[in-house]
């Protein structure tokens, strides 16, 4: 395989809605950011793209993929959609990568975008929930945050994670935000902000829970000789990992924890795992990752993360499942603060989805273009010149992309190539 | 339209007008109503025995004759080896493995809000079963709470034709 290089990426402000432009036109702004940044690149010199959008009920058009690609004005060439559930932008990114990495293309466009306020939220959520099992789950009460509230219940019964430390995870990554232009719903909040806020689905608040959006976003994959060629600032893409697990939650089994080189059997040993209180699929999409990227103790080796906190307490498992901290720690690991800005590993220094918005199909792209402009070293050109989130020296970031009950998931490692 | 209007293009042709109208929310973009709904005949296909299974008060749910595996929720084939999977009945009572009450939903659901989801489990099953309890407060459900099933008596083909209750009521 060859070595794959991200050199450009582009974003639009994530809106509640967004009626003046369609998904095309949206996807259009990114992807001419994107290309702003490369001034050599040319259409011409593009293979090929691939597309990422979560569900054909948001945007009432089959294979709006191409219509994107189309419009871009980059038919006759190639072109794919992705769709993985909430991992899709990660998986489109991943598969982008495959193509360069393969030597098929030297330079890959992929893009994704979401339009969610074609419907009205509790549609919407309907439309989401149609992403478990139709027989077994839906009919029972289908709603994300349920599912994610039966999951938090029992990693707070076998580790005691409190409500208030979700809560800390929300009042981090809205307050990043506030630095974040492109970001939907920055905000200063309090914990008790949060605990005050309308419960969903017990233990999960509002305010513990991403929104819904409009929104697109493109990066551009390229061979090293490409991307060298084209930018002065390439940053490589140096691990892939996907795992996956059961569809249906109620599926997972009581196994052994899958370990990372830097744990040992003997720190769960009464640990029944994945059970529904760890995303198993997170953790080998980790394993895979960093086996490939050289990485053998993630906390002291990646200088930030952009993960998928659709809710606060997914990303306190997510810390658990990247190896950050142990299993169970992931609560205490907030708290101390190691996940905040100035941290030890700043975890969505964006604001994530919680703070940026979640179009589902743009969100994992969302989290490719932050990190690549946080190992360029450009926050505060792209951010209207605050540089408050910039990562001082950032030489390596995950990205981590996730979908269902932890269906899908995907973890990419990315380094400053320059 | 008649027969000689259709034939004669230049004559009094006319597209018939609807009645109908559009339903507009703007129009600067133009934002309208698009109504969209559809029925399906949906199969359960290898899942089917499960719901008639319901219609009768059991609760069934697979096992694995090559390795033993055993699932509350039903598969047709395996998890672990593959190998298609037996009917096992599985026992009225359980206990709760985790809960939630949602006080929202998706659409459908939003008129039942609030609802109390859990995931029942068995002692010498390996996976669970989602499903709704009844019959106990929010605050009062707790993990390990023994629950037993109870039964629709017009079955409706459906998972919720099984819902559960503590084992005490």
């Amino acid at each position: 395989m060859r070595p794959v290089y991200m050199i450009a990426g582009g974003i639009t402000k994530f809106a509640k809605a967004s009626p003046r432009k369609d998904f095309r036109y949206m996807v259009k702004e990114a992807f001419d950011q994107a290309m702003a940044d490369v001034p050599g690149l040319t259409l011409d010199l593009i293979d090929g793209s691939v597309a990422s959008y979560f569900s054909d009920h948001f945007t009432r058009q089959l294979m709006a993929g191409i219509m994107v690609h189309d419009y871009l004005g980059l038919t006759p060439k190639p072109s794919k959609r992705i769709e993985s559930g909430g991992a899709t932008g990660g998986m489109c990114i991943q598969s982008a990568w495959e193509a360069v990495a393969s030597g098929r293309m030297d330079v890959c466009a992929a893009f994704g975008f979401e339009t969610m306020s074609h419907v009205n939220t509790w549609k919407g959520n309907e439309f989401i929930a149609l992403a478990s099992d139709t027989n077994f789950d839906y009919p029972v009460g289908g709603f994300y945050t349920g599912y994610y509230a039966m999951m938090v219940k029992r990693h707070m019964y076998e580790f005691g994670t409190t409500e208030e430390q979700l809560a800390a995870v929300s009042v981090k990554n809205h307050g990043n935000a506030l630095h974040n232009p492109y970001a939907q719903f920055p905000a200063e909040l309090t914990i008790e902000d949060v605990m005050k806020s309308e419960m969903i689905a017990d233990p999960l608040k509002r305010l513990d829970i991403c929104v819904m959006s409009d929104g697109a976003a493109a990066v551009i994959l390229a061979s090293e000789e490409m991307a060298h060629k084209l930018t002065d600032k390439p940053v490589r893409i140096s691990g892939v990992g996907t795992g996956t697990d059961a569809m249906r939650m109620a599926d997972r089994p009581s196994r052994e924890v899958i370990l990372l080189p830097h744990e040992n059997a003997a720190d769960y040993k009464d640990l029944k795992y994945p059970g529904v209180h760890s995303f198993r699929g997170g953790r080998t999409a980790a394993k895979e990752a960093y086996e490939m990227a050289g990485i053998t103790n993630p906390l002291e080796e990646i200088d930030f993360v952009e993960l998928h906190d659709a809710f606060t307490s997914s990303e306190i498992q997510t810390y658990e499942d990247l190896g950050l901290c142990k299993y169970g720690e992931g609560g205490k690991f907030v708290e101390s603060g190691a996940a905040s800005l100035g941290g030890k590993v700043p975890v969505n220094p964006s604001g994530g989805l919680l703070a940026c918005g979640h179009p589902v199909g743009a969100t994992g792209l969302m989290q490719g273009v932050f990190a690549l402009w946080q190992l360029q070293g450009t926050i505060g050109q792209h951010f209207n010149g605050d540089d408050t989130l910039q990562i001082k020296n950032a030489k390596r970031g995950l990205i981590h992309s996730h979908a269902g009950t932890g269906t899908y998931i995907t973890v990419s490692v990315m380094e400053r190539g320059f | 339209m008649s027969a000689e209007q259709r034939t004669n293009p230049v004559g009094k042709v006319k597209l018939e007008e609807e009645e109908k109208g559009a339903v507009l929310y703007n129009v600067d973009p133009i934002i309208m109503k698009y109504h969209y709904e559809i029925d399906y005949m949906h199969s359960y296909a290898q899942d089917s025995p499960f719901f008639e299974g319901l219609s009768k008060g059991e609760l069934w749910g697979s096992k694995c004759p090559v390795c033993g595996s055993t699932f509350a929720t039903p598969r047709g084939h395996c998890m672990n080896c593959g190998a298609k999977t037996e009917w096992m009945k599985l026992p009225l009572e359980g206990k709760v493995h985790t809960y939630t009450t949602c006080y929202f939903g998706s659409q459908e659901f939003l008129a039942e809000t609030p609802f109390t989801l859990i995931l029942v489990e068995w002692p010498d099953v390996d996976t669970f079963f989602l499903s709704r309890l009844l019959g106990v407060a929010p605050n009062e459900v707790k993990i390990g709470m023994p629950v037993k099933a109870k039964f629709r008596r017009l079955s409706q083909f459906k998972p919720t034709d099984v819902y559960f209750v503590p084992s005490d009521i």
